[in-house]
Formats: structure tokens, C-alpha cells, sequence
């Protein structure tokens, strides 16, 4: 009959009307600055620069190798690179980043900087509160800004942070096997020319295949 | 007057203020003082009441869409108004560079001062009414019509499309439901005899053992309190029929181009075209100010007013929060097509109850003629949808 | 004749003035309805509360708006560059003064006719009501018929383009 469905829809909302003083469920928002909703883990907004151990500078993961520089589309990274050089995660000295700064006013969240990081050093952040009275300045962060330590990626993505840290791990351990092995290789090369001195050259290291 | 009970006196309470106040004046000016003060009560409570009614608003709607609603400002957020007042009359009033600077100014004072000139007949209260007229309901109606006028130049003055879109949306929208507005109010004035909006109230302040004789608990009465609600709404342009300020499509349709205080005046109109004709709506069908059960006819005859009042607004309200908005070839087929034929079959249905004097019978026979009506009407208007691409008769 | 008569006098005639004068068509509809809301305005204070209410009613709200209507769909809305007068002014002059003549002679025949009469007719809306279903209801119904008649003609028009267009 004409009309029903208008009933059936003011019941609706009627129940929403009075439901809503009654059940704190039925409530779809909440009262943003003193409560919040947890972002969601896959949630982005801006990148960041991871760091390992507990001073920022010295553990920064980026080694100014500019491929984000150069694969961001809206051009929003500015890197300077270093002229001395610091040990790198697996002990291997690499050049830093002198500045490293991202407009955020220009930055459109692609995470495409992520994507192309041979170096797991720039992630996604989820912050979003980044208003500002300077439009300018404070809209352009620098490294410092930009560093947040590991732990605090393992906040924000658990999943994801711990895949990197396997995978780190997985080639730091490579690295060092082929560092053992090598040294192996040079410790064992030593021996048999100590050996070869008084006797004749005969044995070959089995370790030494590899290379 | 000491001898008069409790409960008549604060009925009359306004009343003896208002006599108090004037009657330090010479006798000459007392008249005009009384009018005076009548007038800028009048101009007071309903701005004041249109602001508590925004912050109700927003809370309701967000209440019926599972929100809180405003609750910053002030306790529970019940000084938002204020804010929003301070806000609109700081705001920059711009007008555009080729608008009718003149038209355009005038547009929201004509809206304004139209609406509230409908409050003029409304009693509000027993002895509560501005100018007791004979033709009352036609006072109200002319002014009602007036608005159309102003809506029409604040959408052509100010130059842009949307505005002008906007201003004959609303022109065509208001047009067609005057005529059922008008013709769901004259079953009234048959059944009354009368055209003063006191003499239709005193008519229904009548009661059946607790039971009051109010129109709207009669067949022909509730058939036209239907149609007048529907014309009302749309009279006022809320939603579903808000299609002329259509927020998705016209921006903000005949006033987009209004900002700051005369923005301010726009809305004031709106709320209190609703506030007037939601009275309208109370005094004609609802007994006014009377009381709902005679034994609750103690309670000051104001206080039924306004809690009518209020409880229309709420019904508007709930309506917003529910019902989407119709387009506008739904709105006139809905007008033309159903409404104004309705209204007109009950209008013959109330001749018939006038002339079949008591008895159950007339009962039996108007109920049945205007449900089998509202059925059959409903069904044929149900079943014959068109779907398909639309045809545009002159826009090509 | 009192100083409300004059001021309401002195409305209406510019409003009618106005309506003449502007250049801008809208501007013309604008004023024409301030004539009408004048002549609302003169009814009221002549005690005609009915004539009055009918006049804002259908003239304010409704022939206003439709001649506003008429103009804006018929691009009219522009401003007319060039005077106001039309070419055969002269001739319009004369065929107003003859209407003139004819309404003020016909005006004051009837006032020498009529007994002078100081105090308003209390003519209520009833009475309205019952003249016009008792004494007047063959003319009242002639004009419905005819209205009806135009309202049909105007639809019939519409559908008409309609069928040619497709």
C-alpha cells in the first residue's frame, strides 16, 4: 500500500533515535580527540625513515642511493648525500643521507618510495595529525623528523616489520657465512701454505669451492 | 483577579503582563504599546525558538543516524546556536559583481518579513493572537504566497545558474502545493463556518466525556491532515521535496550566492515558514491551543500550543533523517497526480459529512469512500511505473 | 483620505509607474507586484478584508510569479538597450486617455448615483461565500468553465509540441 515504505523507514530511524541513548554500540563514531580508533595496520600516510638501535643518526637504514628521489612521481624527496661514510646494518661502510627532506604538502601517499627502497630504510606512517599554522616549514620534514626507530615500525605494521627484519636477518647471515667462509677460506689457504712450506703443495681447501 | 484560580492565571499569564506593562502608559497610547509588545514577543520567541530548534536538529538527525550530534559548545552542545550566530554575522557578506545589488539585498527581508506576518493570526493561547481576523486562514495563505516572490528574486538577482534553477525548482514546487495546501484547509473552514483561526479553534475545543472534538480524529480531518502535512513540507521545501536547495546538484540552490548575516535570513525564513505552518497545521486539525483531554485542561492553553508546535517540528525532522529526496518530475507527478485529487475527493467526502448529520453512519460511509480511495490511488499510482530513459520536452 | 490613503496611493502609483519606466523587464514584474500589493493594501484600508487577501493571494503570489515566469522563459530578462518609449507612443497616449476618460466619467456618474456613504459595509466573508453560491452562482460557475476550458486549452497546446517535436 502507498505510504508503507515511509512507515517502515520512520520506524527505522525511530529505533535509531532511541537505540542510540540506550546501547553505546549502536553509536558508528566516536568523539575523536579523546578517543580513537586503532588505524588500520595497512593504513598509509606518509613515509618515514627507519633506524636500527638507539641513536637515529647512526642507525638510519637509508644509504642516500636516491632511487626514491628519483622514482617519486610528484618530486616531493630532496636528498643531499654525505661525504664520509658509516657502517651500514651488516658492518659495510656506506654513505648517509647529509639531508633528507620530504614535503608532505607535496607528497600524495603513492608509497612508490617504499616500493623501489632496495634497503628497507623508508616505510609508510600512519600518523596523520600534521596540521600545522606554517604551511611552508612545517609541512617540510627533515631526517630527523622523518626517523622513527624500528620498534616503532614494528607498532604500526607488525606483519610487515617482521618480514623486513626476516629478511634482513636472512641476508645479514648471508653475508656473514660468506665473511666466515671467506675468512675460513683465507684462515685454511694459510694453514696449507704454512703446511706446503716444509712439504709440498698438494691439498686444496674444501671450503674454498665456493668462490 | 486575586479570586481567579491558579491555573487561569497562568493561562493568562502573558496576557496580565502585558496589561500590566501597558498600563502605565496614557490611555490613548495603551492600544498601540499592547500591539507593540504583542509584536516583539512575537519577533523574540520564534528566532529564539528556530535556534534551540537547529541544535535539536543536528542532534536528532545524528541521534537517527547513530551519531551524537553537536556537543562541544557549551552543556551537551546547547550553545552551538550562539556560535553559529556570532559566526554568520562576523562572516563577510559578498555579492557577486553582477548581481541586482538591490533585488539581491532585498530578497531575504521580503522572505522574512512575509513569514513572520503569518504569525500575525495564529493564536498561540487563549486570548493569544495578534489580529483576531475574520479572514484569518486567507491572511495567513496571502502571506504565504508572498514568499514565492522573494525566493524568486534572490535566485534571479543573484546571476547564477544554480540560484535561478534553484528559485524555479522551489516557484513550480510551491506553486503546486498551494493548491492542495489551500484546498486540505477549506474542508476545515466548511466544517467550522468560519475563516478566523479563533472561531476554528474555539470549534474544536469541545469535548466528549475526556476525548476532545479535534478534526483530526475525523475521517474527512485525518485525510486532510495528511495532504496538508504533505503540502507543508513541501511548502517549506524540506526534505523529501528540498529538491530547489538540492545540496548534491544546486550547491545550496536560490540562496548560493548568500553568505554571512543575510545567509542568517534565509534560514530564519525556513525555520519559521515551518514554525508558522506547523501552527497552522496544530490550530486547524489539532484544537490549537486546546487541551488534548479535558482533564488536562488546567495546563496553560499557550503550553498545548507550542508543544504542538515543537511536536510537528520533530516530525519534520524525523522526516529529513529518513526519507531521501525526490526528483522533481516524481515531485509534480505526486502533487498533480495524487494530492490534489485526493484533496478533492475529500472534499466531497466532507460535504457528505456536513450533510449526513450524526450518527454512525456518516462514520461508516467517509471512511470507507476515502480509504477504498487512498488504496485504489495508491495501487494505480504503484503500478504504473516508467522506467526507462527520460524524454525532455523542451530542453533538447 | 487620510495620510494612510495618500502613502498607500503614492505606493501604488510609483509601483504602476515603475512597472512602465524601468528598463529591465524583471525590475517591471517586480514593481508591477508592489502595484498589486498596493492595491492589496488601499483594499485592506477600505475594510474589504476578502478583496484584499485575494488580491496579495492571486496577484502577489500568482500572477506576479507568472509574469515573471513568462519573461524569464522567453529570454526577455536581458536589459533593453535604447529608451523605454515605443515608436507609436502617440497613439498609446490617446487609447489610455480615452480609458481614462471613460472610467473617470463612469466613476463620478456614480458617485452622483450612489447616496454618500461614510461608514464601510460590514461585508463579511459568509456573505461572500453565500452570494456567490446563492445570487452570482451562474456567473461563478461560467467563469469556472471558462478557466477550465483555458486550463485544458494550455495542455492541449503543450501535448501538441510535443507530438510535432518528436
Amino acid at each position: 500500500m502507498l505510504g508503507e515504505g515511509i512507515v517502515k523507514g520512520m520506524l527505522e530511524t525511530a529505533k535509531n533515535f532511541a537505540g542510540s541513548f540506550v546501547s553505546e554500540e549502536r553509536l558508528t563514531t566516536v568523539e575523536y580527540p579523546e578517543q580513537r580508533i586503532p588505524t588500520a595496520e595497512d593504513a598509509r600516510v606518509f613515509p618515514f625513515l627507519v633506524y636500527d638501535g638507539p641513536d637515529w643518526e647512526a642507525g638510519l637504514r637509508c644509504v642516500a642511493c636516491q632511487i626514491c628521489e628519483k622514482g617519486c612521481p610528484p618530486k616531493c624527496i630532496y636528498i643531499e648525500k654525505s661525504k664520509d661514510k658509516k657502517p651500514d646494518y651488516v658492518g659495510k661502510m656506506q654513505i648517509y643521507p647529509a639531508r633528507f627532506d620530504i614535503d608532505v604538502s607535496v607528497c600524495m601517499s603513492c608509497q612508490i618510495c617504499v616500493e623501489v627502497c632496495p634497503f628497507e630504510a623508508i616505510k609508510m606512517n600512519t600518523e596523520f595529525e600534521l596540521a600545522t599554522g606554517d604551511r611552508f616549514g612545517g609541512l617540510l620534514l627533515d631526517r630527523h623528523k622523518l626517523a622513527r626507530s624500528n620498534e616503532y615500525y614494528h607498532s604500526i605494521h607488525p606483519t610487515e616489520a617482521a618480514e623486513v627484519d626476516a629478511r634482513l636477518a636472512e641476508e645479514k647471515a648471508k653475508v656473514e657465512a660468506k665473511a666466515k667462509a671467506a675468512a675460513e677460506a683465507a684462515a685454511a689457504k694459510a694453514a696449507a701454505a704454512a703446511a706446503a712450506k716444509p712439504e709440498a703443495p698438494k691439498s686444496e681447501s674444501p671450503a674454498a669451492g665456493g668462490d | 483577579m486575586a479570586a481567579a484560580p491558579i491555573s487561569v492565571t497562568l493561562d493568562q499569564v502573558f496576557i496580565v503582563l502585558r496589561d500590566w506593562l501597558t498600563h502605565f502608559l496614557p490611555a490613548a497610547l495603551q492600544p498601540f504599546a499592547a500591539v507593540v509588545l504583542e509584536v516583539v514577543a512575537i519577533v523574540c520567541v520564534f528566532p529564539g525558538l528556530f535556534a534551540l530548534t537547529t541544535v535539536f536538529e543536528r542532534k536528532g538527525l545524528g541521534r537517527m543516524q547513530n551519531r551524537l550530534g553537536p556537543n562541544r559548545v557549551g552543556p551537551f552542545g546547547f550553545f552551538q546556536p550562539i556560535a553559529d550566530g556570532i559566526k554568520s554575522l562576523t562572516k563577510e557578506d559578498i555579492v557577486p559583481l553582477n548581481a541586482d545589488a538591490v533585488v539581491h539585498f532585498l530578497a531575504p527581508l521580503v522572505l522574512v518579513v512575509a513569514v513572520f506576518m503569518g504569525f500575525a493570526v495564529l493564536p498561540m493561547g487563549r486570548n493569544m493572537v495578534l489580529v483576531d481576523m475574520d479572514a484569518g486562514l486567507l491572511f495567513f495563505f496571502a502571506m504565504g504566497a508572498s514568499t514565492e516572490l522573494s525566493i524568486f528574486m534572490a535566485g534571479w538577482s543573484s546571476r547564477n545558474k544554480y540560484s535561478i534553477l534553484g528559485a524555479m525548482r522551489a516557484i513550480a514546487q510551491m506553486i503546486s502545493y498551494e493548491v492542495p495546501l489551500l484546498l486540505s484547509s477549506v474542508t476545515v473552514v466548511m466544517i467550522a463556518g468560519s475563516l478566523s483561526l479563533t472561531k476554528i479553534v474555539e470549534a474544536q475545543n469541545q469535548y466528549t466525556g475526556i476525548f476532545p472534538h479535534w478534526y483530526v480524529f475525523t475521517p474527512w480531518g485525518l485525510a486532510s491532515f495528511v495532504m496538508f502535512a504533505i503540502a507543508a513540507t513541501a511548502e517549506t521545501n524540506r526534505t523529501p521535496f528540498d529538491l530547489p536547495e538540492g545540496e548534491s546538484e544546486l550547491v545550496a540552490g536560490y540562496f548560493t550566492e548568500y553568505s554571512g548575516f543575510k545567509f542568517a535570513l534565509f534560514f530564519l525564513g525556513e525555520y519559521l515558514g515551518m514554525f508558522s505552518i506547523s501552527g497552522l497545521g496544530a490550530t486547524l486539525f489539532w484544537g490549537g491551543w486546546s487541551a488534548p483531554l479535558s482533564i488536562l485542561s488546567w495546563v496553560p492553553s499557550w503550553i498545548w500550543f507550542f508543544s504542538k508546535d515543537m511536536a510537528a517540528i520533530f516530525v519534520f525532522i524525523w522526516l529529513r533523517g529518513t526519507l531521501p529526496r525526490l526528483r522533481q518530475d516524481q515531485l509534480m507527478n505526486f502533487a498533480w497526480k495524487f494530492v490534489l485529487p485526493f484533496t478533492l475527493l475529500n472534499l466531497v467526502v466532507t460535504a457528505l459529512w456536513r450533510f449526513m448529520e450524526g450518527g454512525w453512519l456518516r462514520w461508516v460511509v467517509c471512511t470507507a469512500i476515502l480509504a477504498g480511495a487512498y488504496v485504489l490511488m495508491g495501487r494505480t499510482g504503484m503500478h504504473r511505473k516508467h522506467f526507462g530513459p527520460r524524454s525532455y520536452r523542451y530542453a533538447e | 483620505m487620510s495620510v494612510v490613503f495618500y502613502g498607500i496611493a503614492a505606493l501604488t502609483v510609483a509601483g504602476g509607474l515603475a512597472a512602465v519606466l524601468l528598463k529591465n523587464t524583471v525590475h517591471c514584474a517586480l514593481a508591477v507586484a508592489v502595484a498589486f500589493a498596493g492595491l492589496a493594501l488601499l483594499f485592506l484600508s477600505l475594510d474589504a478584508q476578502f478583496v484584499g487577501f485575494a488580491q496579495i493571494l492571486v496577484y502577489v503570489g500568482a500572477v506576479a510569479i507568472l509574469i515573471v515566469f513568462a519573461i524569464l522563459l522567453t529570454r526577455g530578462a536581458e536589459p533593453v538597450t535604447g529608451g523605454v518609449f515605443s515608436k507609436s507612443w502617440l497613439v498609446g497616449l490617446v487609447i489610455a486617455a480615452g480609458v481614462f476618460a471613460v472610467l473617470g466619467w463612469a466613476v463620478l456618474q456614480s458617485a452622483h448615483a450612489l447616496p454618500l456613504v461614510t461608514a464601510a459595509p460590514a461585508v463579511t466573508v459568509q456573505d461572500i461565500g453565500v452570494a456567490l453560491v446563492g445570487r452570482y452562482v451562474l456567473p461563478l460557475e461560467i467563469v469556472a468553465l471558462l478557466l477550465t476550458a483555458a486550463t485544458i486549452g494550455a495542455v492541449i497546446v503543450a501535448l501538441h509540441e510535443k507530438e510535432r517535436t518528436r
